[in-house]
Formats: structure tokens, C-alpha cells, sequence
């Protein structure tokens, strides 16, 4: 187990350290023409771009250029060059707001997952489960920003059942918090929801001709037993991989087009707001965190995996 | 040709029983089905039907997927005629301002923009059929044009994702060594991204200066991004299956035949893939176009003034709260385009795999 985990940490740090790499290469090497000047962003003026151009160094060799935006990265100086505000303390200041978006709809979409999967596998054909089969190829098919506009169009601004914007921190208000965040908690949730439910009912349908769901039978268990010691945890493993994966992929992609139309000031409003004015630190930090996130996220999750389930120790 | 609906049928049960695992949650055991009538009987041995043909034959049996198919071209020839429409019908086009015009509706005259900025609604005349938006420019206009970059983006991407990440599966997969050492590495990198934020980060870097003798506000660059971003989606199955096939018994006999590698690669291995990639292409098709709505979105994807489907909704979302069809039109448009290729998608697969064709009846 320890020589596991010293492997899987090693190949983080080695990851870590390659995606940095990408991300210095996009913004600072790819651009084919001054990078300071796209860093400044669209309406710098020569002073800036001459700032920029001394602050990360693009006078001096590339792996000199490299160390610095690092340097500047990790210690707090990168400021973004619309309002002149420090990136990284925004992204501290504005990382609770993410957080209650993400974590409360991820556990929304894994519960709303296992339940419906779940019935759908025990009623094969039923109602419920054509509705999630139309759910889920339906899911795959909007982008989360659309179903976001329409949930605030039809539940904040036709049926007023909902506020449209504001937000209200969990430790002030837990039931405003709730409030505010509901809609966008169900347009990231629903659409996995459908996709989710859709595996653990083949994980469930390909159980029950296992061999061990014969025994526990035959053992004289009863179906409610059966399903839920034996076949529903079985089926739930390769679910919960999947979740690991998708859940730091959405901290980037859904958070960003969410809290944008919820109008949320978390991470990804902030940099959804700097892309729109192509201000390049905010996003470059913003690439630069989600990746090391999913990175480290990965990488604690295939751990855990390993540590409840010894088979994947040999083949990791 | 007497016996070909019966063996077809015969077929088809014969599958569901192979695959069945039918309701009953706790592990009923399925035997085979009693034999309604021996095909091999009697001397008539049923024809031989190729993979395709038989892939062919299951597709035209799934109407729903034929369905979506006809509204996947419809959209497609309705975006392609968009030249037409502006030119016959709007006389006007998809990036032409006119924000002091007037439109006559229903008898009377009326801003194209109003005063204080607000863009007229839709007034289902040849003019501004879903209204205009806060320059004055026909959105149903722009809507198709839109429409074409949208599909034109996502096309080229599928394309470029199928050609890479087929080769680049094949040559992991293959050589493994030293290929395998520089490529894959290069794969994982690319894959440990989430696609929006890769996308966001390549788009807004390209968006001001281009990229070589690209411009920055081409189209090229988000299809060319985009492509990049999903090319690991399809090469890293195709290695896997590569790794599976390589070492296949018709593989080693074309080796000893004396094949070269190259040789073995495109005349032996290839043949075998075309199934698999057959139905990664309208998988990648949907993802493209979808993830081209999320840059757009942002502002990392179409630059102005090109539109798109989804800089279409991101603009749209102004006027939510009082025009919202200026939003979801054009998301309409984009839902139906993505899910039509994704049933038909789906059909496809169902098609080729006989074992996911199986449908669970109770």
C-alpha cells in the first residue's frame, strides 16, 4: 500500500509540474506575437504591456521567464489588468462561493443518481425508467448554460417561485443560502442525473446474473438485501470513479457558465468576466488551479479507491 | 431472398437471449429460449450478410433514429440556404448594423432599436422574423449564419479529432516504445484539463493575436482548438483496442507473411477499427459542437462579428427577463441539432453492436 501511494504521489508532483508547463506554454510561448502584449490584454496601453514585459521577464530566457510567472503566481503578485484587483486573493475571497455551488449540487446529482438508477433497475421498462432513458440523452445534449437561462427565465422571472440573483454566505443565512442557490444547484445536477442513473442501472442489470447474487438468494436473504448489501455496492464502484473524475472537471466547466448566468460571485463569474474582456492573468491562474485541483483530486481519490478495495493496489 | 424476414427476425431473438438479463433483480437465470424453427434446417442455410449490411438492415428498423436524421438535415440544409434568406427574404445581412432603421410591423412603423437601447422583439415579418439585437442586426439572420459556423466548427473538429486520434492510437498502440513514450504523456496532459478550461485558455490566447497566418477572430481557430482538446477522447480507446488487436493471430500471420509495420497498421489493424470510429464520429460531432456553445458563451470561442449558436444565447441573455426567445432560439436550434446527432448516434451504435441492441422487455 505504502509503495502505491509513493507512485500515485509521484506521478501527481510529475503532472502538477507538466501541467504548469502547459499553461506557461498557451499563454507565454504559443501567442505568435509579443506575449506581454497579450497578457496586458485587449486595451493596454505601451505602459502596461512594458510592466508586464519586465514583471514576467520576457527580456530574459524562456526558463527564466518560466520561474518567474511561477514565482508571481505562488506568491500573490498577479494582478489582472481590468480593475487592477490581485487574482489570487480574488480567488481566495471568491472560492466559498464556488465551493457551496459545486459541493451541495454534486451530492444532488450522485443521491438523485443512485435512487432513480436504482428503481429504474427494479422496474425495467416502467415508467421511470423511459423518462430517465429520454433524461439522460436529453442531459448529454443541452449545454448547462442553456437549462441554466431557462430555470431562471421560467422559476425567477415567470413564476417569481425563486430570487434571480443575489447570494447569501451559508453561515449568515443557511435557508437564504439554500434559497438562492437552489436553481443553480438542479441546472448542474439534472442533466448528470441523467447520464448517472443511466450507468448504475446497466452495473445493476449486469449484477444480477452474478454469481454471488445467485448464493445470497439461495442463502435465503431477502430481495431488499440482496439489492442493497449485495448488488447496489457492487454497482456503486465504478459509479463513484466516475464521480471522482467528472466532480473536479466541473469545478472548471460548470461553475464557470452557472455562476455566470446566476449572476454568483465565485471563481468562475470572475473569470468568465475576465475572459469576456480578454484579460489573460485571471484566466491563467484560473487554468492553472483547476488543473492542479483535478491533478490532486485524482490523485486523493485513486487512494481512497485503493485503500477500500485492495484489487486496484495491483493493477495501478 | 423467401427466407430473409424470418432469419432476420430468428437473428434478433436470437440476440436478446444471448444478452438477456431481464428484469428480476435477484439473478434469475435465463436459458435459451426454445427454437422456434431450425434455420439451418431443411437445406436452406440463411444468406450471408456482412456487418454493414446487417448494421444497415437494424438501422432502417429504428424509426426514432431515422426521425432525428431527417431533423439533423433539415437543420443542416435550413443553415446552408442561410445566404438565401438574407438576400430574398431579410435583404440583410448577418453582420449588417442598422441601429436608427425602422421596420413597419403590422402596419406600423416601429424602431429597430429603440431609443434607450432595447432591441425589437420578434415580429414574424420577413423583417426581423425573432427580432433584432442591440446593434440592429436580424437575428433570424444571424441565426442561420450562426447555425453554419456552429456546424462548419464542429465539423472540422470531428475531423481533425478522428484523424489524429486515430493516428495517434494507432501509432501508441502499435509501436508503443518510443511513441508511445512521447504521445501518450502528451494525451494524459491534454486529458487531465477539463476540456472548457483547456478550450478557455487556448481561445482567449489565440483570440488577440491568431496564430501563424490565422487571425485571431477566424473561425478556424476555435474548430482548431477545439480538435485538439478532444483528440485524447478518441486516442486513447483506439490504443487500447490496438494494444488488443496487435496481438491477434491475423496479425502475427501477416508478420510472418513479412508485412511491414506500416503495412500491418492500415491493411490489418485499421479494417478493425472502422467500426469503433464509426461511432466515435457522431459522438464527437455533438461534443464539438457543444463545447464550440460553451467557448462562444464565455467569449473564448466565435469572435465578433462572426456569430454562433452560442454567442447567439450569451448575447440573448441581456433581454432575459423580458424577450427571452432571444436566448433560447438559438439554444433551441443548438439542443435539437446536438440531441439529433446523438439519437442518431446512438442508433448507429446499437446498429454495429449486436449485444447493445439488446432491448429488456417485461
Amino acid at each position: 500500500m505504502a509503495r502505491f501511494v509513493v507512485r500515485r504521489t509521484a506521478s501527481a508532483i510529475l503532472l502538477l509540474f507538466a501541467t504548469s508547463i502547459v499553461v506557461f506554454g498557451i499563454f507565454e510561448v504559443i501567442p505568435s506575437y509579443n506575449p506581454a502584449r497579450a497578457i496586458a490584454g485587449r486595451n493596454a496601453t505601451p505602459t502596461t504591456v512594458a510592466e508586464v514585459s519586465r514583471k514576467f521577464g520576457f527580456d530574459k530566457p524562456i526558463y527564466v521567464q518560466y520561474g518567474k510567472t511561477m514565482e508571481l503566481i505562488f506568491t500573490g503578485q498577479v494582478i489582472d489588468y481590468s480593475d487592477n484587483l490581485n487574482v489570487d486573493s480574488q480567488f481566495a475571497q471568491r472560492f466559498p462561493v464556488t465551493v457551496s455551488l459545486v459541493v451541495p449540487a454534486a451530492l444532488i446529482w450522485l443521491a438523485g443518481a443512485i435512487v432513480l438508477g436504482s428503481i429504474s433497475a427494479l422496474r425495467v421498462g416502467g415508467l421511470a425508467d423511459r423518462g430517465l432513458m429520454v433524461t439522460a440523452i436529453v442531459g448529454v445534449s443541452i449545454p448547462i448554460f442553456l437549462l441554466a437561462a431557462v430555470l431562471l427565465y421560467a422559476f425567477a422571472f415567470k413564476l417569481t417561485w425563486f430570487p434571480n440573483t443575489g447570494y447569501t454566505t451559508l453561515v449568515a443565512n443557511p435557508a437564504q443560502w439554500a434559497y438562492h442557490l437552489f436553481l443553480p444547484w438542479i441546472s448542474i445536477a439534472v442533466l448528470s442525473i441523467g447520464f448517472y442513473s443511466r450507468v448504475l442501472r446497466s452495473n445493476l442489470l449486469d449484477m444480477a446474473n452474478e454469481d454471488f447474487v445467485r448464493t445470497a438468494r439461495a442463502k435465503g436473504l431477502t430481495r431488499r438485501q440482496v439489492f442493497t448489501r449485495h448488488m447496489l455496492r457492487n454497482s456503486l464502484m465504478p459509479v463513484i470513479t466516475m464521480f471522482g473524475l467528472d466532480f473536479a472537471v466541473l469545478l472548471g466547466g460548470a461553475a464557470l457558465v452557472t455562476e455566470t448566468v446566476f449572476n454568483l460571485p465565485g471563481i468562475g463569474q470572475y473569470e468568465a468576466q475576465a475572459i469576456g474582456n480578454l484579460d489573460v492573468p485571471p484566466i491563467m491562474v484560473g487554468a492553472m488551479f483547476t488543473a492542479f485541483f483535478v491533478v490532486l483530486f485524482s490523485a486523493f481519490s485513486d487512494i481512497v479507491y485503493a485503500l477500500l478495495d485492495p484489487r486496484i493496489r495491483l493493477t495501478g | 431472398m423467401i427466407p430473409e424476414p424470418d432469419t432476420s427476425r430468428g437473428q434478433a431473438e436470437a440476440e436478446v437471449v444471448a444478452g438477456a438479463s431481464p428484469g428480476g433483480t435477484a439473478g434469475i437465470v435465463v436459458t435459451p429460449g426454445e427454437r422456434v424453427a431450425d434455420p439451418w434446417a431443411e437445406g436452406h442455410h440463411p444468406p450471408a450478410i456482412g456487418p454493414w449490411k446487417l448494421a444497415a438492415r437494424r438501422l432502417r428498423r429504428n424509426y426514432v433514429a431515422q426521425a432525428f436524421l431527417v431533423l439533423f438535415l433539415v437543420i443542416v440544409v435550413m443553415c446552408l440556404l442561410a445566404p438565401l434568406y438574407a438576400s430574398h427574404i431579410a435583404h440583410i445581412g448577418p453582420n449588417a448594423n442598422n441601429i436608427t432603421g425602422t421596420v413597419s410591423v403590422g402596419g406600423q412603423t416601429r424602431d429597430v432599436v429603440s431609443t434607450d437601447g432595447v432591441p425589437i422583439g420578434p415580429t414574424f415579418g420577413s423583417h426581423y422574423f425573432f427580432g433584432a439585437d442591440s446593434n440592429g442586426r436580424d437575428l433570424a439572420v444571424r441565426l442561420l449564419y450562426g447555425g453554419r459556423t456552429s456546424l462548419l466548427i464542429g465539423g472540422i473538429a470531428t475531423v481533425i479529432i478522428i484523424v489524429f486520434g486515430t493516428l495517434a492510437g494507432l501509432l501508441t498502440g502499435y509501436f508503443r516504445g518510443v511513441a508511445d513514450m512521447l504521445l501518450r504523456p502528451l494525451m494524459e496532459l491534454i486529458w487531465s484539463f477539463p476540456v472548457v478550461i483547456l478550450g478557455v485558455a487556448l481561445g482567449t490566447a489565440l483570440a488577440l493575436g491568431g496564430i501563424g497566418p490565422v487571425k485571431g477572430n477566424s473561425i478556424y481557430i476555435p474548430a482548431f482548438i477545439i480538435g485538439v482538446v478532444y483528440i485524447p477522447y478518441l486516442g486513447k480507446p483506439i490504443r487500447g483496442e490496438v494494444l488488443r488487436l496487435r496481438e491477434q493471430d491475423f496479425v502475427e500471420a501477416a508478420r510472418v507473411q513479412g508485412m511491414g509495420s506500416w503495412r500491418i497498421m492500415l491493411s490489418e489493424i485499421l479494417p478493425n477499427l472502422t467500426s469503433m470510429i464509426t461511432v466515435f464520429v457522431p459522438m464527437m460531432l455533438a461534443y464539438s459542437i457543444l463545447l464550440e456553445a460553451y467557448l462562444s458563451f464565455l467569449g473564448a470561442g466565435v469572435q465578433a462579428p462572426n456569430a454562433s449558436w452560442g454567442t447567439l444565447i450569451s448575447d440573448g441573455l441581456t433581454y432575459i427577463q423580458t424577450t427571452p426567445t432571444f436566448s433560447l432560439i438559438p439554444g433551441a436550434m443548438l439542443v435539437l441539432t446536438v440531441l439529433s446527432i446523438n439519437v442518431v448516434g446512438d442508433g448507429i451504435r446499437d446498429a454495429l453492436d449486436p449485444r447493445a441492441q439488446v432491448r429488456v422487455r417485461t
